[in-house]
């Protein structure tokens, strides 16, 4: 569980969240809004890039603002970005083992949790190919895989079937509803595709203009007609 | 690679492990080695034999510099100067103590190491040109004290320096069993192999893969748990290694030091013959410390001037920026096969006329 209390992030004059308040009960957690609402300066905030100006984050019992940005891979926090960041001249054995050897686990594992990840997210290529020579859904996967590998407790994934055609973001999908699981992980999914959140989260925070404007079951939210104002700006909801 | 047909091996694959095309590249880099060292000091006489000693030497400072650069992505200009640091360490280390002359290179590279790892502290904070123009300022600071205090030559003190007329001061000695200018050379090669090997196993490992995380994007390396700091210090401190170790096989080869071998100018030079060697594989290093010092005296034997040189190296860093990102050691075999298949087309029109 993570409960997020008065959250504020300001850069100069700009606050892109202004008091968020919000739970993450557990299983998978969609985050949505429309764009500069303040997602991914969120879990920026959770990775530690952002220094947040007030609030605290609290994560299963512990305060994650106050954890070193590197220790909270070990702690289980993990991460996908927006734009795709698959390390290109390492393997894919390589991208996820990475993840692995820096978050504390122990060598004698090291095969059996990167081939089961990538295994995991289905990825069936040789592990010795370089990711520089995947194409986009596969750099998503592996991404994906470096998230889940090893012993994760948190998983944020912004925006992983962007620019992924529909089959694809299905399969992404059917990956990321296994997460919580198969791997016992939180999973926080920002995501504009809404039939993508709707498959995968029981549950759905909307933010807008860095304000958490509702929260629910992810029926109950996607209906909600401040929900509909903020994503179209008018009230003619299609 | 493994081909197609095979059904993927699922378990243990770790590609720590040797592979078939490692066992491959071993055995020519056997070969290669075993050449160097046996037919090469039969075949070039004493002088050009000094000048690949110096190749070699240099090729373990643009193996630093091309760790830096090319898999961490730290442009460092202050590789000479720290260079010029492990030589000044080994020379102190040579007159003062009876120490054997392994130890004195493990020594300098180690007290190198912490030093120039002070000189990559602004790493931390900086990267690109600002990281470039800082190490270049220590560079010249470093440079200026040493000009002002020079080398160890015998003398008492601290600066165990003596002023004398050219000629005075007494040699930095050579190992006992490479007093002779062909033995040291092997010597040398062998060391310079083994700075490789201590490459190879850095790049190949849990430091490597950080390194190349940090390298493509930093927010990706600190989601995936890399300690930044610890591991561009490391690279810095690997280097500074590297190069000390180099600064102790450059004393013992030429004997007596002076500061105007190691103007801050070369730091450019450095630069630009790693990147024409190419910054992504270790060989390129091996090129890069031909260019750097065989390729000058090879156009002074030709009577050609030295200026040159600099054009040669301008036109080269141009061509591997525009062109060949990779550099001489990738561009070179594409190049050849192009040439080839380009021969193989004529000779083929030539046959069906």
């Amino acid at each position: 569980m993570i409960e997020v209390s008065d959250l504020r992030v300001r850069f100069g004059g700009v606050t892109p969240i202004d008091g968020m308040t919000v739970t993450f009960p557990a299983g998978t957690c969609g985050l949505i809004g429309p764009n500069g609402a303040g997602k991914t300066t969120f879990f920026n905030v959770l990775s530690g890039f952002v220094k947040p100006a007030g609030g605290s984050v609290t994560a299963f019992g512990e305060d994650l603002l106050r954890m070193a940005d590197f220790r909270r891979a070990r702690w289980g926090l993990r991460r996908t970005f927006q734009t795709e960041q698959a390390i290109e001249k390492l393997s894919l054995y390589d991208n996820v083992a990475l993840v692995h050897e820096h978050s504390g686990q122990g060598r004698a594992t090291r095969d059996e949790d990167v081939l089961g990840a990538l295994g995991f997210v289905g990825l069936e290529q040789d592990p010795n190919t370089k990711v520089g020579t995947l194409g986009a859904r596969d750099r998503r996967l592996v991404e994906v895989a470096r998230a889940v590998v090893g012993k994760p407790r948190v998983v944020l994934l912004d925006e992983p079937a962007a620019g992924l055609p529909d089959e694809e973001t299905q399969h992404m999908g059917s990956v990321i509803r296994r997460i919580p699981e198969h791997m016992g992980a939180l999973v926080i999914l920002v995501d504009h595709d809404m039939s993508l959140v709707s498959a995968c989260c029981e549950v759905t925070a909307v933010l807008d203009f860095g304000k958490l404007i509702a929260s629910g079951p992810t029926e109950e939210v996607l209906r909600d007609e401040q929900v509909m104002r903020a994503y179209l700006g008018t009230e003619e909801a299609a | 690679m493994s081909v197609a047909t095979e059904p993927r091996p699922r378990s243990p694959l770790s590609p720590g492990r040797v592979s078939s095309g490692d066992a491959r590249r071993a055995v020519v880099i056997v070969a290669l080695l075993a050449f160097v060292l046996f037919a090469i000091p039969t075949l070039l006489s004493v002088f050009w034999l000094k000048v690949l000693t110096g190749a070699a030497i240099y090729s373990i400072v643009a193996l630093g510099l091309g760790i830096l650069m090319g898999r961490v992505g730290l442009v460092s200009l202050g590789q000479i100067a720290v260079l010029a640091l492990g030589a000044w360490v080994a020379a102190k280390l040579f007159f003062d103590t009876g120490l054997p002359f392994p130890i004195v290179l493990l020594l300098s590279g180690l007290i190198t190491m912490v030093l120039g790892t002070f000189v990559g502290l602004p790493a931390l904070r900086l990267g690109g040109l600002y990281l470039a123009l800082i190490t270049l300022m220590m560079a010249g600071a470093i440079t200026v004290v040493i000009a002002a205090t020079d080398f160890p030559n015998g003398g008492p003190g601290f600066l165990a320096h003596v002023e004398s007329s050219i000629g005075g001061g007494d040699q930095v000695r050579r190992p006992a069993i490479a007093e002779t200018d062909p033995a040291y050379f092997r010597y040398t090669v062998i060391v310079t192999a083994l700075m490789f090997l201590v490459a190879l196993w850095h790049v190949r490992s849990k430091a490597g893969r950080a390194w190349e995380a940090i390298r493509q994007s930093e927010p990706a390396a600190l989601a995936a748990g890399v300690n930044m700091t610890l591991y561009k210090l490391w690279a810095f401190a690997l280097a500074s290694f590297l190069t000390g170790v180099a600064g102790a096989l450059l004393a013992a080869n030429v004997g007596d030091l002076f500061n105007y071998q190691f103007p801050t100018s070369q730091n450019i030079t450095l630069l630009a013959v790693v990147l024409m060697g190419g910054i992504y594989s270790l060989w390129g290093a091996v090129i890069a410390g031909l260019l750097f010092r065989y390729l000058p005296e090879l156009l002074d034997s030709w009577n050609l001037p030295a200026d040159l040189l600099t054009i040669l190296f301008g036109i080269g860093v141009l061509q591997v920026l525009l062109t060949a990102p990779a550099g001489i050691v990738e561009q070179f075999p594409k190049d050849m096969a192009r040439l080839g298949r380009a021969i193989g087309r004529l000779v083929g029109i030539g046959r069906s006329r």
